[in-house]
């Protein structure tokens, strides 16, 4: 019966894009309403001797200027239940000490946006400079500690310790000891954040409009930060251009912006500008990987063990904690590779920076550069080909579910149908040949590959295993058919690029039998829907998209029993289909859909009672999680006079299952790896000795552009996942997971001959005339 | 005292007379004082691209313009484009190649191709269309959408 899953449905979001109708915050400024601008810290660790503010409120337009004292010196507090984690207060106005550069100490309410920035300059603060930890090293050292009393490690795990690894690790025919490291980077949405927040005397709370990817967290945030109850505060995304996971985090700027509203009964609106973006929203991925992995003779790994570090900046966002990398990068790292023996520390470091958060991919674009270089090392160590010393470590056709070392079962994947049909696709396209004709020309030239699997939809019975106070995981959906026959779905899920309008209405459509152009999906507001935990994580279409099919074939169960009992009929007997309900076998018997939905509504009495009062549903999914997969294949040049490296072909194979729409499917692919692609070459958060940001424009921070990202040829196999309602797995996040390390491949295939070999990202124009 | 000026431009075809502070920038002037919020601000240091309208016929950063700087002058924006609510190609190029996701860069992309687009006589190959387009900056979709539709446009016009 489906007819709407499947199919490249063009989508619904476009058109108002498209005209230039789209609505973010910073288009839903009134003429009341007031402007704020934000104090931050010049100093990446200081304390503060005083703040005046009295010049800067008699700046012309500037109404009123707040510190933290002003507001009761509200703070967030994140919190893994575990011995391992170190909790830390981050106030929402520093009062007494900043920790990194862009750190937010009082907010300038204005009249418009230039009279709040000349607000912020004339207000004066006094500080008293002192030592700052900038990287890894330094935490660690910890001759000075950014949190008191803490040593800079705010979380500690060792989640595995196989006892027998050292005699493993003795004995092996090879073993290889190497270390990894990835840069700090931004997601950069191309909207930065910005929040609008007003007083409703109507329905005595504070109207929250925030470029979010989690409504329901930030209300739940603001709610604990500012001591009221959750009823008290509403938050609505409006469009979202864009997140990454930079918006799925509580910025303290939201909630100073709810104090700042209710506060003033009046209207107030913040839109960062870049730099804000850059240096004071939030970071990721700045992870350090120490391994030690055996071989033996034929490639086949023996075992693995990793110290994990990671640099999580300044302070633990909200509700996530610093712990979400270490975590993630210590439970996943074997992917899909069958290991043996495992152990595993992971340690959450904190510094004189901005927090991190979690950014597209989550550690995992690190783990598997880990265990794909391992592979390339140990073939080349071995004699083993590159190719086939992976086909002997991953888990094949015959072996899912499959159990891991890590404890993770995997659902059924196409690991390996994957990366034969990418060696088949990257042969008859000649890429080989192509390398060949490169390296005539002059210029460096290899082919890299990555393999790995992208766990995606982290339902509670994951996530719980975490820990945190806040356990993310379940999300519900609401569908109501309304008389003329149309459709509203409400999820708590927050699409914000993805298409989400698009693909749930497809999916409720082919449950209800009607047209996509007939569901509409409400999203982002969380006096409209159940409590929900928006988008992030790979998550929306099989939690979200799962709870609404739920809840769709509840309504479309209601809808077939009103039919029946008007067509006098069985019940299994009737189909909903092209608008109709019609009966299975008699071609010439139906009834539209709409006009089931007028006598539910309209004439409730002519129905048994177990098909009266409305025609609607509200499910609730929460899976264990699923596993989608993929191949990735590059070929890159480096040109040995610039050191200029270009990935000049790129193929991708994926699977993740069922897909609802190939266009939205293609799109988060190429976007992901667009991001895969910049972390491996391009972007690099940077600091100078003090602390001071060194990548603060997007002149420094090098976001590609269409000339740096070449086409992606994609190609799809479609395992679907028991565990998912519509068959389907996560996959907003793989593209940018496999793309670092196919790329990292690439150049050493490159550079092989010359003996170099590059274990980090990005690498840049520098490392190769080095 | 601030600094203030009378100023008349025409944008997508209304006349439209305002006084404005001089350090405001054309995208403020458009987006806030006369509500086409259709045009986007990125970066607000030229990069981005997302804030490009165009300006007597040129494409422009507007928010490296100020408002003074467009006194008199024909500016065009994303809210230009459709005939009415009917697309124009350019706009069902980029629905149909998915040239977006979350929309944020979109009328940038739209306004810069409009431009390229007139200039063309026949049909762009990719990498020079990857060239021009290089000029804005697209975070979601990997800027193959974008080049697809740009060229597909051509092609079009060029029967």
């Amino acid at each position: 019966m489906t007819a709407w899953v499947g199919a490249r449905v063009p989508r619904k979001e476009d058109r108002r894009m498209l005209l230039g109708r789209g609505r973010f915050v910073a288009d839903m400024a009134r003429a009341d309403t007031l402007h704020a601008g934000f104090v931050r810290s010049p100093y990446a660790s200081a304390t503060i001797k005083s703040i005046d503010v009295s010049a800067a409120k008699r700046v012309d337009g500037v109404l009123d200027v707040l510190t933290g004292a002003d507001l009761g010196d509200p703070f967030l507090r994140a919190v893994l239940e575990r011995d391992e984690f170190t909790p830390t207060e981050m106030p929402m106005l520093s009062g007494d000490r900043v920790r990194f550069v862009g750190e937010p100490v009082a907010v300038v309410i204005a009249e418009d946006a230039y009279a709040a920035e000349d607000g912020v300059e004339a207000v004066e603060v006094e500080w008293a400079t002192g030592p700052v930890v900038l990287d890894i090293a330094a935490a660690l050292a910890a001759d000075a500690e950014v949190h008191s009393g803490t040593r800079n490690c705010l979380v500690d795990l060792v989640l595995f310790d196989d006892p027998g690894l050292d005699a493993i690790f003795a004995d092996a025919r090879l073993t290889i000891e190497a270390t990894f490291t990835s840069a700090r980077v931004s997601a950069q949405p191309m909207e930065g954040r910005a929040t609008m927040a007003e007083w409703d005397d109507r329905d005595s709370q504070v109207v929250v409009h925030t470029s979010t990817q989690v409504p329901h967290q930030c209300r739940s945030g603001i709610a604990q930060a500012l001591g009221i109850p959750e009823r008290s505060v509403r938050v609505i995304a409006p469009d979202v251009g864009g997140g990454f996971g930079q918006k799925c985090v509580v910025s303290r700027e939201e909630v100073v912006l709810a104090a700042a509203a209710m506060r003033l009964r009046r209207p107030v609106i913040w839109v960062e500008d870049r730099q804000e973006n850059l240096t004071a929203s939030v970071h990721g991925h700045e992870q350090r990987y120490d391994v030690t992995a055996a071989f033996d003779a034929d490639g086949r790994i023996l075992g693995l063990a990793a110290d994990i570090t990671c640099d999580i900046g300044a302070y633990s966002v909200f509700p996530f904690t610093c712990a979400v990398e270490p975590l993630m990068a210590a439970t996943e790292l074997p992917g899909i590779y069958k290991v043996p023996a495992y152990r595993a520390r992971g340690r959450g470091l904190a510094t004189n920076k901005a927090p991190t958060a979690p950014y597209r991919g989550v550690s995992r674009p690190q783990i598997v550069l880990v265990m794909e270089r391992l592979m390339e090392k140990a073939a080349a160590r071995l004699g083993v080909d590159p190719i086939e010393i992976r086909r002997r470590n991953m888990i094949l056709p015959g072996e899912f579910p499959y159990t891991g070392v890590n404890t993770i079962t995997y659902d059924e994947g196409s690991y390996l149908e994957s990366l034969d049909l990418t060696e088949k696709k990257i042969t008859e396209a000649g890429w080989y040949t192509e390398r060949d004709r490169l390296r005539e020309q002059g210029l460096l030239a290899g082919i890299g590959f990555s393999c790995f699997s992208e766990r995606t939809a982290y339902g509670t019975p994951t996530m719980s295993q975490r820990r945190m106070r806040m356990t993310p995981g379940y999300d519900t959906a609401h569908v109501r058919m309304d008389p003329s026959g149309e459709v509203v779905v409400t999820t708590g899920t927050c699409g914000h690029g993805q298409g989400h309008e698009t693909t749930f209405a497809q999916i409720v459509a082919d449950q209800l039998g009607i047209h996509p152009d007939q569901v509409r999906l409400r999203q982002g507001d969380t006096d409209l829907t159940s409590y929900g935990w928006g988008t992030f994580g790979s998550r929306s279409i099989v939690i979200g998209g799962g709870a609404a099919r739920k809840a769709a074939d509840a309504v479309a169960g209601r809808l077939r029993k009103v039919a029946a009992h008007l067509l006098e009929v069985g019940e299994d007997d009737v189909e909903l289909a092209d608008g109709r309900a019609g009966v299975r076998g008699v071609p010439d018997v139906s009834l539209p859909i709409a006009e089931l939905a007028r006598v539910v509504h309209f004439q409730t009495h002519r129905l048994p009672e177990e098909c009266r009062y409305g025609l609607e549903a509200r499910e609730s999914a929460d899976p264990p999680g699923t596993f989608s997969n993929a191949c990735h294949a590059t070929l890159v040049s480096v040109d040995p006079e610039t050191g200029d490296i270009r990935a000049r072909k790129f193929l991708v194979v994926e699977d993740c299952g069922v897909i609802i729409n190939p266009l939205v499917v293609d799109g988060q692919v190429r976007g992901g790896v667009a991001q895969g692609i910049a972390a491996a070459l391009y972007e690099r958060i940077t600091f100078d000795q003090e602390g001071q940001p060194t990548s603060a424009t997007l002149m420094d921070y090098l976001v590609p552009t269409a000339t740096e990202i070449c086409p992606i040829e994609i190609h799809h196999l479609e395992t679907p996942s028991p565990f998912s309602e519509n068959g389907s797995k996560g996959m907003g996040e793989g593209g940018t997971i496999g793309a670092p390390a196919a790329v990292l491949n690439a150049i050493n295939d490159a550079l092989a001959h010359r003996g170099v070999e590059f274990d980090h990202i990005p690498v840049m124009p520098e490392d190769v005339l080095s | 005292m601030k600094d203030i000026h009378l100023i008349a431009l025409t944008v997508n075809g209304t006349e439209h007379e305002i006084v404005v502070e001089s350090r405001r920038t054309l995208a403020d002037v458009l987006r806030h004082d006369l509500g086409y919020t259709g045009t986007h601000v990125g970066c607000e240091h030229g990069i981005c691209g997302a804030c490009t309208v165009l300006l007597d016929g040129q494409p422009v950063r507007a928010c490296l313009i100020f408002g003074v700087q467009a006194d008199g002058c024909e500016v065009r924006t994303v809210e230009g484009l459709a005939d009415g609510d009917e697309l124009s190609d350019l706009q069902k190029a980029f629905s149909r190649c998915h040239g977006l996701q979350c929309g944020f860069c979109t009328p940038g992309f739209l306004m810069l191709a409009e431009a390229y687009l007139s200039e063309q006589d026949g049909v762009p190959d990719e990498s020079e269309v990857r060239e021009v387009m290089a000029a804005n900056l697209c975070r979601c979709t990997g800027y193959q959408g974008i080049v697809d539709a740009v060229r597909q446009v051509a092609e079009e016009r060029a029967g």
